[in-house]
């Protein structure tokens, strides 16, 4: 290996040892021993992705297509067809904005329990600009009829959320991050269909994040605990179906919601949060926090997460701002 | 066996019904269906190895239609074949009916998979074709591609893997009419050597008439084993609107409606050629 890294390190291959998070090749492997229907696709990044384990142990179930991701979605759902349950992976701007039509026509139209393994999502490819960001995802996938979206938020949720839904019925998008992800869970956690998970008790205001915002909103919560500032922070683990419950019950019980997304705030969690309010007719304080309407500067992921506010100081900021 | 006078009575029976369903639904893809005639008859009447009171068996033989505006002159023959009802081509694109312009794989028993968006289906027939040989099972998967489909680049990725996974279980056959929505092909975006563009890509080729059964018949019955590893593709030479001769190579027939003159006129033409014996 070569000299340590520090957290503006970007090289996937030199860095590979700080991607703990990355973990779902590992993760499918280990399921590949316990069934046989499970296959794993990429586009010419099984390194970048650490699949290359999953290829390793299970190379008869492991399909690289070369940097051609629309033909692999549709390989994978021919593969579906045949009773396989495919994971395909790629990064989530490929995944979600190259191949939209074919998510929707392919594998959301066709009902087909293809698993999209969308990694490096947001701003998380950093310096490599946009091209590689996806900050729009949500909003693509959260429109497409019969596709579940997810967003583990570490890598005990990513294993639980791999687990968990490995039976359900159609296709599953799974938006993951750059696999450096601080952990949010000792343990793996337990996850409802169409539910939030709570992280996080509270009664002045609730914090509704998703991905790297699950982090950054419990770590603005302690530093808001010591301002006499009770935070609930909701994982919105999963993103559709939606935990319209959760939603309604942070602006009853709670003074203000705050959703945390490393995402366009069009089209996004906290337009998800707007849309059950404003259909329920409840009125509450509401702040969006994500990225602006723009493209996002060129930076190591960590620079542009402080940049943009993605962290527990612009977080706790936003919370405080909102409670006037 | 069915013989070649069958299977040709068969092609101008789907001709004819494809006028009717287009009536039914005011508006349709004649021409497209008609150039595959033909090729839908040997498929369904004599190669496809299918059992239409089972349409998920494992082991039966895949057919996708890339070119899924083509779905029109299908239907009669899933229908025929007893995949569905019949009555359900009385109401063809009607509200909640099952069959669309383009198909619908989980609502119409008999379609392999849903098309319409042309340029994805080769590469789904590439998922099949790779998941039989992971279970080892000895089907073939069979995609059918308009001409003008080729102008897609999914399709070269999707014939890049074939060649790269040694499909020899997939077969491409490309109904090769020659035209597309603004015109000719060739002068749209041109798209020849079609044989030598998919030998290029480690393809083996047959180049046949696809108007002429007993050539169909022959390609068909004449493909390597799927246990080989070569994918072949057959160029079927298709005329746009065979068999009524106003719409052959007539582009403004790609989508269209015709009047009470012009309906009885076409088919007469057709019925005039479904003697035994009659040339198709």
């Amino acid at each position: 290996m070569s000299a340590p890294m520090g957290e503006a390190s970007w090289n996937v291959e030199t860095s590979s040892h700080l991607l703990d998070t990355m973990v779902f090749g590992e993760e499918l492997a280990d399921l590949a021993e316990e069934r046989d229907d499970v296959v794993v696709l990429t586009a010419d990044l099984m390194t970048s992705n650490r699949t290359d384990e999953f290829w390793r142990r299970h190379p008869d179930r492991y399909v690289n297509l070369g940097i051609a991701e629309q033909n692999m979605m549709g390989v994978a759902a021919g593969l579906a067809t045949c009773g396989f349950v495919p994971y395909v992976s790629t990064f989530a701007s490929f995944a979600s904005l190259l191949c939209a039509e074919h998510l929707r026509t392919d594998l959301a139209y066709t009902r087909l329990p293809v698993r999209v393994l969308a990694h490096h999502a947001g701003i998380s490819m950093g310096f490599y600009g946009t091209s590689h960001h996806a900050v729009e995802d949500i909003a693509v996938t959260r429109s497409i009829a019969h596709l579940t979206v997810v967003a583990p938020c570490d890598a005990a949720a990513t294993r639980a959320m791999l687990r968990s839904t490995i039976d359900q019925p159609g296709p599953v998008y799974v938006r993951l991050g750059r696999g450096r992800e601080r952990a949010v869970y000792d343990e793996l956690p337990t996850f409802e269909r169409g539910r939030f998970v709570r992280v996080r008790e509270g009664s002045d205001v609730t914090i509704i994040a998703t991905g790297i915002g699950v982090r950054a909103a419990l770590d603005a919560a302690a530093k808001l605990a010591s301002d006499g500032i009770d935070a609930r922070v909701e994982d919105a683990a999963y993103l559709k179906p939606f935990d319209e419950r959760s939603v309604l019950a942070a602006a009853r019980e709670t003074a203000a919601v705050v959703t945390v997304e490393e995402h366009n705030v069009i089209g996004g969690l906290g337009t998800a949060v707007a849309e059950v309010l404003a259909r329920h007719g409840v009125a509450t304080r509401l702040a969006l926090h994500g990225l602006p309407d723009d493209y996002a500067l060129v930076a190591p992921p960590s620079h542009l997460y402080r940049h943009y506010g993605l962290t527990a100081d612009g977080v706790a900021a936003r919370v405080r701002e909102v409670l006037g | 066996m069915t013989t070649d006078a069958e299977l040709a009575q068969r092609a101008q029976w789907i001709r004819l019904e494809t006028i009717r369903l287009v009536d039914v639904a005011g508006s349709g893809h004649y021409a497209s269906a008609f150039s595959a005639a033909e090729l839908f008859a040997v498929l369904y009447y004599d190669t496809l190895h299918i059992r239409p009171d089972e349409p998920a068996w494992p082991d039966r033989d895949r057919f996708l239609l890339g070119k899924g505006h083509a779905a029109i002159g299908l239907y009669p023959v899933l229908a025929d074949l007893g995949f569905f009802p019949t009555e359900w081509l009385d109401d063809y694109t009607r509200l909640g009916s099952p069959l669309g312009d383009h198909p619908d794989m989980t609502k119409v028993p008999g379609i392999d998979f849903s098309s319409g968006s042309i340029g994805h289906n080769l590469s789904v027939g590439v998922g099949m074709a790779l998941g039989a040989r992971m279970q080892r099972r000895d089907h073939r998967t069979y995609v059918m591609l308009g001409d003008g489909e080729l102008h897609e680049g999914q399709v070269w990725e999707a014939a890049m893997a074939a060649s790269h996974f040694e499909l020899g279980n997939l077969v491409a056959i490309v109904d090769a009419n020659g035209s597309c929505l603004d015109g000719p092909t060739s002068e749209v975006m041109g798209i020849e050597p079609i044989t030598g563009r998919f030998e290029a890509f480690g393809w083996r080729t047959v180049e046949i008439d696809g108007h002429d059964v007993a050539a169909i018949r022959a390609a068909l019955d004449a493909l390597p084993e799927p246990t080989s590893i070569t994918p072949t593709c057959v160029i079927a030479r298709t005329v746009k609107g065979k068999g009524v001769s106003f719409m052959e190579d007539a582009p403004e027939w790609h989508l269209g409606f015709l009047g009470p003159a012009d309906r009885a006129a076409a088919e007469q033409e057709l019925r005039a050629d479904t003697s035994p014996g009659g040339g198709a």
